[in-house]
């Protein structure tokens, strides 16, 4: 239970840091061991797969191209755009209303969940597979082509529009 | 029970920390000895006899060079690069099976420092996460070259890593288990994985090839284009830490592909040595076994190196994106199909 | 275009077969070659001590050349430092007074004579200049120093030892 409380600790640390800090590096360097925390809590939550694939994907791959394209584009105090005070009151009521929902919606909540903590070997592949191809089939195959979709998309953005390009 | 658990658990994750290392600074001999046999030359043979204290000698120059920092570098990211890389590298070898259960004065002692169910996806996770050694090394030295190396790196690893998980699943079909410990039992004598998957195996080390950075694939550190790539700027011991991060990444990989593919400590008539040889030296001789196929698979990473020239980089992106993916999905409904029709493995 | 010459060859490149653009039976022929190459004999001499042979036509450092009785030939006409062209080589001249018969041949003798082997580029035009056989680039490869004024090389070392000096070698190393 120390442990949990640690790192959740660790986990708000990070993530504040992430957004106080100036430098954008720094900004994704703080995700990345925010990221890290999460996946140190799936461990404790004994969701194994869980936590290697989102070790694996979001620390390994989507960040590794969010720091990529920091690198390239070379972002210094300079370049950043004036906020104005019209967009940090807008931000604030925006976060604030987000606050609120998450707030209501966790009170919903708490009568619910901790029921399926009972089985301890939920989170293994094996068990996560069963229920992807068995129960969740549709949703599962939904969100395939979904990513497939964006995937098509993602090539046509890509691809140079041969009229104007010749 | 617990102290005697903590305690041999210390004392393998000692003994793997020793050898690892002694494995890395020996590479380094045994590259330059590779190279300069398959070029009819002798290699550094004056540090004792062959040559054997060169490793030692390479190391204290390296201690007593002058550590430079370039002007405008990040001090912190600049130092936390190599650290990063080097922590990466060794973390790999914790899920490795390394020999059967010992007895070891009436105690079974499993040589692995631990069985996670998900061992494969922890050797990717510790892959991926070996990017970013180099990446914040190449940005931290506020170098436009470490900067190239540094992106080269990322975007190599990030393609491959992609064919090498394909490569793997298509195995994962055969074995119905992603723990080491499982696989490398399954493959008793000479049931090695390798003949149900020469294809995927054929992948997977290409893709080893590009993860480590090895030429053919070595354009993050291309002398001939980068200078020296993300760690231009680095000396002295951080640029000795990124050295042995890539030795230790050989290491490790190889000791994977024999593992995965080769059977780990898996030989032929290893029933009948175990007979004879009781439950405390049979298994050792299974230890030695592995270590003899890591030592071939990082001969072979240093044959290769002398022998198959760079890549360009686009080809290398070419062959990554347009090849080796399009293969591992076809060998994975190859082994599908296989698998739902005839039920074999 | 069209050739002048009339001797281009127009290279022709087939398009690569199946077994050629898949690249490995390509890799591991030369893998093989790479590994056949482990087993053939070492080119490697072990430096200081094995030295390989000059060749015949080989320059190597000075030498400023006595005669049969041991007199030395050089006359300081000057000719090779005009042919230098790398201008390293510098002298000064000096009469011969009685009693220095048997150190030099002819009336004039160089007092100095100095080469600076950072400059030479060992291109033999100063021993085909000298009219009296006196300078030859016979020795072995100049040798490495610490300063740059050590690199000038004086009368000290380049003229042959006499055979006086020879003897007196002996009697030192006997």
């Amino acid at each position: 239970m120390i442990l949990f409380y640690l790192v959740s600790l660790l986990t708000i640390t990070f993530s504040l840091l992430v957004i106080f800090t100036k430098n954008p590096i720094y900004s994704v360097l703080y995700l990345i061991a925010t990221f890290f925390t999460f996946t140190i809590h799936y461990v404790l939550l004994n969701a194994q797969f869980l936590a290697v694939v989102n070790f694996i994907v979001y620390m390994g791959a989507i960040m590794v191209l969010f720091l990529f394209v920091l690198m390239l584009m070379n972002l210094n105090k300079e370049t950043e755009p004036m906020k104005s005070n019209l967009i940090k009151i807008i931000a604030v009521i925006a976060g604030g209303s987000l606050l609120v929902t998450l707030v209501g919606s966790f009170k919903q909540l708490s009568t619910l969940g901790i029921s399926t903590v009972d089985k301890p070997e939920i989170g293994l592949v094996e068990n996560l597979g069963k229920v992807l191809f068995s129960d969740f089939l549709l949703p599962f195959e939904v969100s395939s082509i979904l990513l497939l979709s964006a995937m098509v998309g993602a090539v046509l953005l890509a691809k140079k529009d041969k009229s104007e390009n010749g | 029970m617990e102290i005697a658990f903590l305690i041999e658990k210390v004392a393998i994750v000692v003994i793997l920390f020793v050898v690892t290392l002694t494995i890395a600074a020996y590479s380094t001999l045994a590259e330059r000895k590779v190279a300069a046999f398959l070029q009819d030359r002798v290699g550094p043979d004056r540090a004792g006899p062959f040559g054997v204290f060169q490793p030692l000698a390479d190391g204290g120059k390296m201690f007593f060079k002058e550590e430079t920092t370039p002007n405008g570098a990040n001090k912190w990211l600049f130092i936390a690069g190599p650290s990063l890389a080097l922590l990466t590298s060794f973390l790999g070898s914790a899920v490795i099976p390394w020999g059967q259960s010992i007895n070891f004065f009436g105690r079974i002692v499993p040589l692995q420092v631990t069985d996670i169910n998900v061992g494969i996806l922890y050797i990717f996770g510790v892959v991926s996460l070996g990017v970013y050694g180099i990446m914040i090394g190449g940005w931290a030295s506020n170098n436009k070259y470490s900067l190239m190396g540094a992106i080269r790196g990322a975007s190599q690893n990030i393609s491959y890593e992609i064919a090498m998980g394909l490569s793997i699943i298509a195995l994962l079909l055969c074995t119905n288990s992603l723990s080491f410990k499982v696989i490398a039992e399954q493959q008793h004598g000479i049931n090695w994985n390798f003949w149900y998957q020469p294809l995927g195996f054929l992948i997977f080390l290409v893709c080893a090839f590009a993860e480590t950075n090895r030429v053919p694939f070595d354009l993050p550190e291309c002398e001939t284009e980068l200078i020296g790539g993300y760690n231009t700027e680095y000396s002295g011991f951080k640029m000795g830490a990124y050295m042995f991060a890539e030795y230790i990444n050989m290491f490790v990989s190889s000791a994977v592909m024999a593992t995965l593919y080769f059977g780990g400590y898996n030989y032929p008539g290893m029933d009948f040595v175990n007979l004879h040889l009781g439950p405390t030296w049979g298994p050792l001789v299974g230890v030695a076994v592995l270590l003899g196929k890591i030592l071939a698979f990082i001969f072979f990473f240093m044959w290769v190196r002398w022998t198959v020239p760079r890549f360009r980089y686009d080809q290398l992106m070419n062959l990554g994106w347009k090849i080796l993916i399009p293969l591992a999905i076809a060998n994975i409904v190859v082994t599908a199909c296989v698998i739902t029709f005839f039920d074999k493995f | 275009m069209e050739s002048l010459s009339g001797r281009k060859k127009v290279l022709e490149q087939k398009p690569m077969n199946f077994w050629e653009r898949i690249y490995l039976p390509a890799i591991f022929k030369g893998m093989g070659i790479t590994f056949m190459h482990m087993f053939k004999k070492k080119e490697t001499t072990y430096y200081p001590e094995q030295e390989r042979e000059f060749s015949e036509n080989w320059r190597g450092m000075h030498s400023l050349k006595r005669d049969e009785n041991g007199k030395e030939r050089c006359t300081a006409c000057g000719l090779c430092a005009l042919s230098c062209p790398a201008e390293a080589i510098t002298m000064t001249s000096a009469e011969r007074q009685k009693g220095e018969e048997h150190l030099y041949r002819e009336e004039k003798y160089a007092a100095v004579y100095e080469i600076n082997m950072l400059r030479c580029i060992f291109c033999g035009l100063c021993e085909e200049a000298c009219p009296k056989e006196a300078i030859y680039l016979d020795g072995p490869i100049v040798p490495s120093e610490f300063l740059r004024k050590d690199f000038i090389y004086g009368k000290d070392k380049l003229v042959e030892l006499s055979i006086t000096d020879l003897a007196a070698q002996k009697g030192v190393l006997a």
